[in-house]
Order: C-alpha cells, then sequence, then structure tokens
C-alpha cells in the first residue's frame, strides 16, 4: 500500500449530506426543528462603523445623553407605542414557549420599558399581566384569537410571514399540545398542530386594507397596526404594506428563529437580514414614507452591535426572540433552580444532543427549561430569575448601542445613518448598499475606484 | 328604534357608537339604512341588540360580533362575521367567500349561497346556508357545525379537526382527511334544532354527515402529500 494513499471526503456528498439522505430514506419524511439557519449568512458582523475622529466629533462615551426613546406607530394610531429602548421581544407563542418563560419575557419587556409579543396560540394571562407594552399577533391560524384580547393590546402585528418560513405555516408538534394549549387553540390534546399559511378572510393587498380598517375600526382606531412579513420580495411586500396601510412594518429575516418547522425551509427560503433590511428602506424612502411607517427589523439580531448596525441602516427598531432565549438559558450547560446551577447534560444526552447544538425546540423537551410544556422542565425557568437575565440582556445591548452612537457622535440612537457605516466583504457592500472598507465602491451603484 | 344612516355617518363614526355610546343607552333595536356596500359595517359589537342592515354591505360585516343579533337585509362581502364569538348574523341573500371563517360561536345563517372557503379555520361558529357553498370550504374547521341546504363544492372540509359538516345536496369532492359518516340520531337532533334556528323547512334524514377520519392527527410516512 502506497503510504501517500489518503482518505478524501465527497465535498458533494459529505458526512452530513449522506445522514441526511439515510435519514430521509429510513423515515419517509422530511426533518423538524427549530432554532434558525445554522449556515453562515452575509450578516452584520460584515459591517463595521466609522467613528468620530477630526472629521466628525464623538460624544463623551459616559456622560453626555443618548436617547433611546422610541415612538412606533404615528402613521394612523390614536395611541402609538411609546418604549425607552429601541430593543422589543419578537413574537414568540405560548405553547413554544412556557407560560413561566413568556412571564419572564414580559416582566424584562416591562422592567426596560420596551415591548414583547404574543405568537400563535393568543394571549395568555401572564404575559398581559407582566408585560406594560404587549402586541398581539393575527395570525393566519386565528388560534385564540379574540375582540378581547385585541382591545387587550397595545398594537396588533398582522402576520404574513415569518423570517425562518415564509410561505409557510406554523407548526407546534403533539407533545407540546397539552392540555392548556389545546384549549387555547381549540384543537384535540395531542394533536400534531399544522397552521395555515394564508389568512382565512383576505387574499392580497387590496382585501388587507380592508382587514386593517376592520381591525382599526375594532379598535376605534387606538391601536398601532404592524404588518410583519418575512424576507423574500421585500421592497414589493413593503410597499403593498404600506398602500394597504400599515403603521409599522416588521422585516424578518432569514436568520430569524422557529420553535418547529422543516430543515429545508430554515436555510433555503428567504433573504437575509441585511439585504432585506436595506431593501424595506428603499421602498419607504421611495415612496417617501421613511420615519412615517417605522420598521422593525428581525432575524438574527444578537447585540448591541447588531441593534446600532439596523438603526443606522434605516430600521426604527429590532426584535429579537433567539437572542432572549439564549438569555434565559437555551443551549446552557446548566439550568438555574432554587438559585444553583444543575447540569442539564443528561437531558441534552437523551436528544442526541449537546448544550451549543441543540434545536430540539419541536420535541417539548428543552433541558434549560424554555421550549416546553412539560410541567417538571418548565420549573427550570423561574420567571424572576429569568426576568432578571433577560433584563440584563436587554440593558447590556441598550449600553452598547448607545456606546456606539456616542462614539459615532450621536446625541440619540436614532440620529445614527448609512453614513457611518462601511462593509468589509463585498457580498455585504452589494447586499447593504453600503461602500467597501477603504474604498468609495458600492457594487452595483458606483465604479470600482 | 334607533335609526343609523350611513349617508349622513361614517362607518368610523357609527361603530364608534355602537361600541362607546350605546352600551349607557336603553336602545335595544337598530336600524343601519344606506349601507351601500360599505365594509366593516357593526364590527366588533360587544352589547346585546338588535340590528337590521337594510341593504347590501361589503367585507366583514359583523366581524368578531359578540352579543349582537344582526339581519342584512340584502348581500355580503368576504368574511361575514369572521371570528364571531357569539351572538348571530343573518343574511337575507348571498355572502361571498371566507363567510364565518374562524368564528368561535353563535350563528351565522345565510338564505343564499356562499362563495369559497366558508367556515374555514371555524373554531365553534355555527353556520347554516340555505344555498351552496364554494369550494375549499370547511378547511382546517376544528369545532362548531356547518350545514349546507343546497351543494358543496371542490375539496370539503380539507384537513378537518373536530368540526361537522351536514350537506342535504351533492358534494363535489371531499378535502384531504374528510370522510362521510353515517347520521345519528344526535346528528338528526342537532340538525333540526340548527334548520329551525335558521327558519329553513328540510327533512334532516336527507342530510349527509361529514367528519374528520384523524388519520393526519399525527404526522406519518404513509400520509404522503396529504398534509
Amino acid at each position: 500500500m502506497s503510504k501517500h494513499q489518503h482518505l478524501e471526503e465527497s465535498v458533494g456528498f459529505s458526512s452530513k449530506t449522506r445522514d441526511y439522505i439515510q435519514r430521509a430514506s429510513s423515515t419517509g419524511l422530511y426533518e423538524i426543528r427549530g432554532i434558525g439557519a445554522k449556515r453562515a449568512l452575509p450578516s452584520f458582523d460584515d459591517l463595521v462603523f466609522l467613528a468620530g475622529s477630526a472629521s466628525r466629533y464623538p460624544l463623551e462615551g459616559y456622560r453626555e445623553k443618548c436617547s433611546t426613546k422610541t415612538v412606533l406607530g404615528t402613521r394612523f394610531a390614536k395611541n402609538p407605542i411609546v418604549l425607552d429602548t429601541p430593543i422589543t421581544v419578537a413574537g414568540m407563542s405560548f405553547g413554544a414557549l412556557s407560560a413561566n418563560v413568556k412571564e419572564s419575557l414580559g416582566m424584562a419587556a416591562t422592567n426596560m420599558g420596551t415591548s414583547t409579543t404574543t405568537g400563535d396560540g393568543g394571549m395568555t394571562p401572564e404575559e398581559r399581566n407582566s408585560s406594560k407594552t404587549l402586541v398581539y399577533q393575527c395570525l393566519p391560524s386565528r388560534y385564540g384569537f379574540n375582540p378581547d384580547d385585541v382591545r387587550r393590546a397595545d398594537a396588533i402585528e398582522l402576520v404574513i410571514g415569518q423570517g425562518a418560513k415564509p410561505g409557510g405555516g406554523g407548526m407546534l408538534l403533539g407533545q407540546k399540545v397539552n392540555a392548556r394549549v389545546a384549549g387555547m387553540r381549540t384543537l384535540p390534546q395531542g394533536v400534531d398542530q399544522r397552521s395555515a399559511c394564508r389568512h382565512p378572510d383576505w387574499t392580497g393587498p387590496d382585501d388587507l386594507a380592508i382587514k386593517i380598517a376592520e381591525l382599526r375600526e375594532l379598535t376605534d382606531w387606538e391601536k398601532p397596526i404592524y404588518i410583519k412579513i418575512g424576507a423574500t420580495r421585500v421592497y414589493h411586500d413593503v410597499k403593498l404594506a404600506v398602500h394597504a396601510g400599515a403603521d409599522v412594518i416588521v422585516v424578518d429575516g432569514m436568520q430569524g428563529g422557529t420553535a418547529a418547522t422543516q430543515t429545508v425551509f430554515i436555510e433555503h427560503v428567504g433573504i437575509p437580514t441585511l439585504a432585506a433590511l436595506r431593501q424595506a428602506v428603499e421602498a419607504l424612502e421611495d415612496m417617501d414614507m421613511f420615519g412615517t411607517v417605522q420598521l422593525i427589523v428581525s432575524g438574527g439580531i444578537r447585540s448591541g452591535a447588531d441593534v446600532a448596525k439596523a438603526l443606522a441602516m434605516g430600521a426604527d427598531a429590532v426584535a429579537i426572540g433567539q437572542g432572549m432565549m439564549i438569555s434565559l438559558g437555551c443551549n446552557s450547560e446548566t439550568y438555574i433552580k432554587d438559585g444553583e446551577h444543575h447540569s442539564a447534560e443528561a437531558d441534552y444526552a437523551a436528544l442526541g444532543t449537546k448544550a451549543g447544538f441543540c434545536h430540539h425546540c419541536h420535541t417539548g423537551k428543552c433541558p434549560t427549561g424554555v421550549t416546553t410544556q412539560d410541567p417538571i422542565l418548565e420549573q427550570r425557568i423561574e420567571p424572576k430569575v429569568g426576568a432578571k437575565h433577560v433584563t440584563n440582556y436587554i440593558k447590556t445591548l441598550t449600553m452598547e448601542l448607545t456606546t456606539v452612537a456616542r462614539a459615532c457622535g450621536k446625541s440619540n440612537v436614532h440620529h445614527l445613518e448609512r453614513e457611518d457605516l462601511v462593509a468589509l466583504t463585498i457580498e455585504s457592500a452589494a447586499m447593504a448598499k453600503l461602500p467597501l472598507a477603504g474604498t468609495s465602491w458600492i457594487p452595483g451603484v458606483t465604479e470600482n475606484k | 328604534m334607533e335609526s343609523l344612516d350611513l349617508e349622513k355617518m361614517s362607518v368610523r363614526d357609527i361603530n364608534q357608537y355602537l361600541h362607546k355610546t350605546l352600551p349607557g343607552t336603553d336602545v335595544t333595536e337598530l336600524e343601519i339604512i344606506n349601507p351601500t356596500g360599505e365594509h366593516n359595517i357593526a364590527v366588533g359589537m360587544d352589547t346585546e341588540c338588535t340590528i337590521d342592515v337594510r341593504g347590501h354591505a361589503g367585507y366583514y360585516l359583523g366581524g368578531m360580533n359578540k352579543k349582537a343579533n344582526i339581519t342584512v337585509h340584502g348581500n355580503v362581502g368576504n368574511g361575514v362575521a369572521e371570528n364571531m364569538m357569539s351572538g348571530s348574523v343573518h343574511v337575507k341573500g348571498f355572502a361571498s367567500a371566507s363567510a364565518g371563517a374562524t368564528g368561535h360561536g353563535g350563528t351565522l345563517v345565510i338564505d343564499g349561497d356562499t362563495g369559497l372557503r366558508c367556515g374555514i379555520s371555524m373554531k365553534g361558529i355555527d353556520i347554516v346556508v340555505g344555498g351552496s357553498i364554494g369550494n375549499f370550504s370547511g378547511f382546517m374547521a376544528q369545532a362548531g357545525r356547518m350545514v349546507v341546504c343546497g351543494d358543496a363544492g371542490e375539496g370539503l372540509g380539507d384537513s378537518l379537526y373536530e368540526a361537522v359538516i351536514y350537506v342535504k345536496g351533492t358534494i363535489k369532492s371531499l378535502g384531504a382527511d374528510a370522510q362521510l359518516e353515517p347520521m345519528t340520531e344526535t346528528d338528526h337532533k342537532a340538525l333540526k334544532e340548527l334548520l329551525d334556528f335558521a327558519g329553513f323547512d328540510h327533512d334532516p334524514k336527507e342530510f349527509k354527515r361529514v367528519a374528520s377520519a384523524k388519520q393526519l392527527y399525527n404526522w406519518n410516512a404513509d400520509a404522503n402529500q396529504e398534509y
């Protein structure tokens, strides 16, 4: 045997691909999982700030004021949403998350003067009572949707699509559909719940305008109406949402998370948040609606730097889902109970995974108690402890945001602008329509100089 | 009877009167005249009263209704009584698509025909249609009862959960996981009550029962593309 013989794995048919094929051939079913896209995508990491220097004055980082006040829904609503930070909690359902987690998120959002959002499955008393500002989602399934909760909400978010699965409906597997979840959704207990991907009572943007008008009539024009779209044809979708009468548009990029959907959706449908945000801003600018209709961006926002970059590109606020879950303990090696850390390794092993790799939200067997309805596992999140962690997370991000804003010379985080940013890669420069760092070249826009 | 004229008031004015002023009065009977196809009339009612809409109405008439009993002396557009919680809506004419969509409770009666997706995702509402219903009606219907005195279109009851559909006429085709089942005495009794409420004179024994075969309640490889 030659000493130069070596083992060469096929790139096209790697061990990951072979596992996929062999799994498909043995089950006859596609894979369903939680969390978001795991593949590398152009992201906010590919942008950097040009802070103040001789040509721009920075503000004193620890002394000078930098406002984070954020107002959403100023177009038509009598009572716009006023927040202390542009960092909001994204829509996640009771069912996907436990009642303790929903309560934790509500408490943290209230602590930080921001909003939280319901999900597919309706509004729980825990989240309404704990949330000063609660956005109520109106989804295609309309599970648990009722006029009393619409009136109890502070804003309504009409969900057309979700970044993790644009064009697809919600999903909650039977092991998470316990008696309470089933009752709220008017479903048999234990059924694998599949939500519709289209709304039941309107089709197309002209109908949508009438649907929005109906929600305004129901709420006597008091509450802002958001429209959430999964990022695909963002430029056109944003224009149609504006035409239909949205106060606020939420654009959810493909890095957005989910509690359960087909892997083929998560990894192969939609466009990255970076590209989606730029298209959304362009649509608003082309309609002369920038600043009149507010823009929230979501999908893989993790840090204060991400928030600052999103605002500089034109967003008014961000919504965070996965980051909030991770702050609660998702994918941690331990969970906290009675003030002590306890190992969750055995529970990860039982799912065939490890901390840091887990995407088993769909099973309801979350080792750290975040995405579960199991009466024992859900106790691994104590609302006060969970709220403290989420509060700290939002606080940290807000401080990072103001740090960057001050360095760029801004006394208000909403004064961050595209001119403050450059791109590190040609792909991100083209998607964000920002100059490649050290050049004035914007691929597709300017000549290469 | 209190009369509200849509030639003199906007839909917004009328709805705000119904939401905010009406509950503080002793008015229990109202009429809305000159609706001329306006959308969103009497949306979000939360007061026990009767409302007669004298003419044709647009989308979402009586949407999310609670407690009120609304009669439309004309035809209606999409989504009549969508997401209704209680009370009743009676359409003396025809209804367009998505009639009674996602309704949780109350009773919707339509004397004429309805368009596509009647009773889609219904969650406990009762719907009685004097005429025929369009394609894809009862899609993902979760709870409640739908009575069709005429014919049903393609894909009736696709992906049904616990709702039950009664049809007197022909069914062009059943949707995935919907099946015909024998009528029982309980069905006959329930059907008679619904027909009597609607004011329709039909023999319950002439109806067929459609319900879920429950083969799609949990994922299975043999269901192929039925999901």
